[in-house]
């Protein structure tokens, strides 16, 4: 889906600009130009939307339900798409909470740490976005396939991971990491360390510190981007599809699956699993809008997106 | 203020670490028999019916339940994917050099299995036939036809698709015994591969490209291939043209000693191949327009559906081992006349 590429834009410094700007609640914009300007400029971004993100989405469940709700239901509820479905929460479910944990710890040590090597990591972290899925697939394959060197050990101790499910998980955690270190880092280096200085000073450990200070700091801005890295590991095709194997009912993921059904002639199985997914990303995205409403004054005060 | 806000974060936190793991008591299989037959992409239709027909029968000869797990994909991906450690427990690929790289590469298949099974492992056989659109408008009844200015052809890449070596080879035995030398031949297919716009990866992304990208005014295809999306897409699209002349095609199937013997999967994995030869195996390969290997069990309304050709044999070649570096190594005639041609 189309999701993936949204996280290439993290919007950043806004609360840096913010105090810097008049209190502008009145309707006029602070750039000044005619309505006419402002108006076209908005037809064209919401023209261009409903071209290219609308249409196609709309079109999925349109072709999802030609045949129909009953066959809709049947495409879902088949036992190869259940365990499609069942594998990639699963592979989601593990990936974005390692990817989680790992995104506020690389985060912490490039925002509030210096050290030799930094910016070295920093680059690492991009490394994902610059290199093509399938390559994230094969680089599993080449580490833990059986012609590795890794291969004869694994076999030895009867440990699956290419062609099984911690291979999937693998390759969704790594087409997955940068999104939430990503979205952190801007916002944790703009932030600086004096919050936490003060903290410290006060006697806060370091733990009651990352709880009390830091945590709510960037919590916006981890949700942005734990909902970004779902939707990818979601819908994550080229790494997984490497490593799968394609075994139906068993590792095949939803994205896996959707090909497959397509391959049969299929068509109205492959969109009603396409839908699917497109809802679950859907998802994804109202739980962030709904937060964000509940929150609304709390986001204000730090930043919004 | 900050307490609360921290233990809302929390919450949230907490929820998401218990989904993630309710998955995994999902994962785990049953103690049950399982095979594993790694496949390439045609044969999909073939095997769902007939993994169901083989699992009812091992129930009743031995009352053991076993379930056949299913991978498809390109014949030699496939290939590499059991090199690199896929667990089959038999391979039923499209080419003879894919299950040959399986035992050279990994010494997991006997070096002569061609010799295990009856002819030569290929329980059943298919050929390259022509589909056109309904009413062939470019009239297009044999292979000459296929060169003709105006003439799209839609074939996939002969470099990664199996299918399209057969493709290859079955245009080349044409023009070979037409024109009656290696240079007719030569010169025929360089000017079939002008007439082709795209060449896919695979023989079922070609299909989609005729068939739902409506591109091209003839698809070379499997013959179970060129029926399956008559019989899937509607026979008022489309129309099979058989050649005079076409290649005989013989998907091998083989046993993966190394797996087998390591899952203790042998026995079961021996009686699924040998399956494929019995009356009912037979009779569900031609239902799903294979030619069986031994016709006179299938279904005579079935073959019926098979019309009369010359075919030519991959021997005829000198078996693959001698075919595929000629034409399709690096250099190879097929990139010769493919870049002569563009």
């Amino acid at each position: 889906m189309a999701n993936a590429n949204l996280a290439s834009t993290p919007p950043l410094g806004e609360a840096a600009i913010a105090p810097l700007l008049p209190p502008a609640h009145s309707k006029t914009s602070a750039t000044g130009e005619k309505a006419a300007t402002r108006w076209t400029l908005i037809a064209i971004a919401i023209g261009f939307l409903a071209l290219f993100v609308l249409l196609p989405l709309g079109a999925v469940f349109a072709e999802a339900f030609r045949a129909g709700f009953g066959a809709y239901w049947e495409a879902v509820s088949e036992p190869d798409a259940v365990a499609a479905i069942k594998l990639t929460l699963l592979a989601a479910g593990i990936a974005v909470p390692a990817n989680l944990v790992f995104g506020i710890a690389a985060s912490w040590a490039i925002a509030k740490y210096e050290f030799r090597g930094k910016s070295l990591l920093n680059t690492l972290i991009d490394l994902p976005f610059s290199i093509s899925p399938v390559i994230s697939g094969l680089i599993y394959i080449l580490l833990f396939g059986a012609q590795s060197v890794l291969g004869p050990f694994l076999r030895e101790h009867g440990i699956e991971i290419v062609f099984a499910l911690p291979g999937i998980v693998l390759a969704t955690i790594f087409v997955t990491f940068p999104f939430i270190a990503r979205e952190l880092i801007p916002l944790m280096q703009e932030q600086g360390t004096a919050e936490e200085e003060a903290a410290l000073t006060l006697g806060a450990s370091g733990w009651r510190t990352f709880w009390h200070v830091t945590l709510p700091n960037i919590r916006w801005a981890l949700l942005y981007g734990v909902i970004l890295c779902n939707a990818r590991a979601m819908g994550e095709f080229g790494a997984v599809s490497v490593v799968s194997g394609h075994i139906r009912g068993e590792t095949n993921t939803m994205p896996l699956h959707v090909e497959i059904l397509y391959n049969e002639y299929n068509f109205a199985a492959a969109f009603a699993v396409a839908s699917l997914l497109a809802l679950l990303a859907l998802l994804t995205l109202i739980v962030k809008l709904v937060l964000e409403w509940l929150y609304a004054d709390q986001i204000a005060g730090t930043r919004r997106h | 203020m900050t307490k609360l806000r921290t233990r809302r974060l929390r919450t949230i936190l907490a929820a998401t670490a218990v989904i993630a793991f309710t998955g995994f008591g999902t994962g785990l299989a049953s103690a049950q028999t399982t095979l594993l037959n790694v496949s390439y992409d045609p044969t999909r239709e073939l095997y769902k019916t007939f993994n169901q027909a083989f699992a009812e029968h091992w129930k009743q000869e031995t009352g053991e339940d076993v379930r056949i797990r299913q991978s498809h994909g390109g014949s030699g991906k496939q290939a590499r994917a059991v090199i690199d450690g896929l667990q089959a427990d038999v391979v039923t690929l499209a080419l003879e050099a894919d299950i040959d790289a399986i035992a050279e590469r990994t010494g997991k298949i006997d070096a002569d299995w061609r010799k295990r099974l009856p002819d030569n492992s290929a329980p059943y056989t298919s050929t390259i036939v022509f589909l056109v659109r309904k009413g062939n408008p470019k009239a297009i009844k044999d292979w000459p036809d296929l060169t003709k200015d105006g003439v799209e052809v839609i074939t996939p890449n002969p470099k990664t698709s199996g299918g399209a070596r057969w493709n290859f080879l079955a245009a080349w035995a044409y023009a070979e015994k037409a024109g009656g030398n290696e240079q007719a031949a030569r010169d025929y297919v360089a000017k079939l591969y002008q007439n082709v716009p795209v060449l896919d990866t695979g023989a079922r992304g070609a299909t989609t490209t005729f068939v739902q990208r409506g591109i091209g005014d003839v698809l070379l295809a499997w013959e179970n291939e060129a029926f399956l999306a008559l019989q899937e897409l509607g026979p008022d699209q489309f129309e099979i043209v058989v050649p005079t002349l076409s290649i005989k095609a013989e998907p091998p199937v083989a046993l993966v000693d190394g797996n087998v013997d390591a899952h203790g999967t042998r026995k079961v994995a021996e009686a699924y191949l040998e399956f494929l030869y019995s009356k009912q195996g037979q009779e569900l390969a031609a239902k799903n327009y294979y030619r069986p290997a031994k016709p006179e069990l299938a279904d005579a309304a079935d073959l019926k559906r098979f019309p009369d050709l010359e075919l030519v044999g991959i021997d005829s070649f000198g078996g693959w081992k001698e075919a595929q570096p000629r034409f399709f190594a690096d250099g190879g005639i097929f990139d010769q006349i493919y870049k002569k041609g563009s």
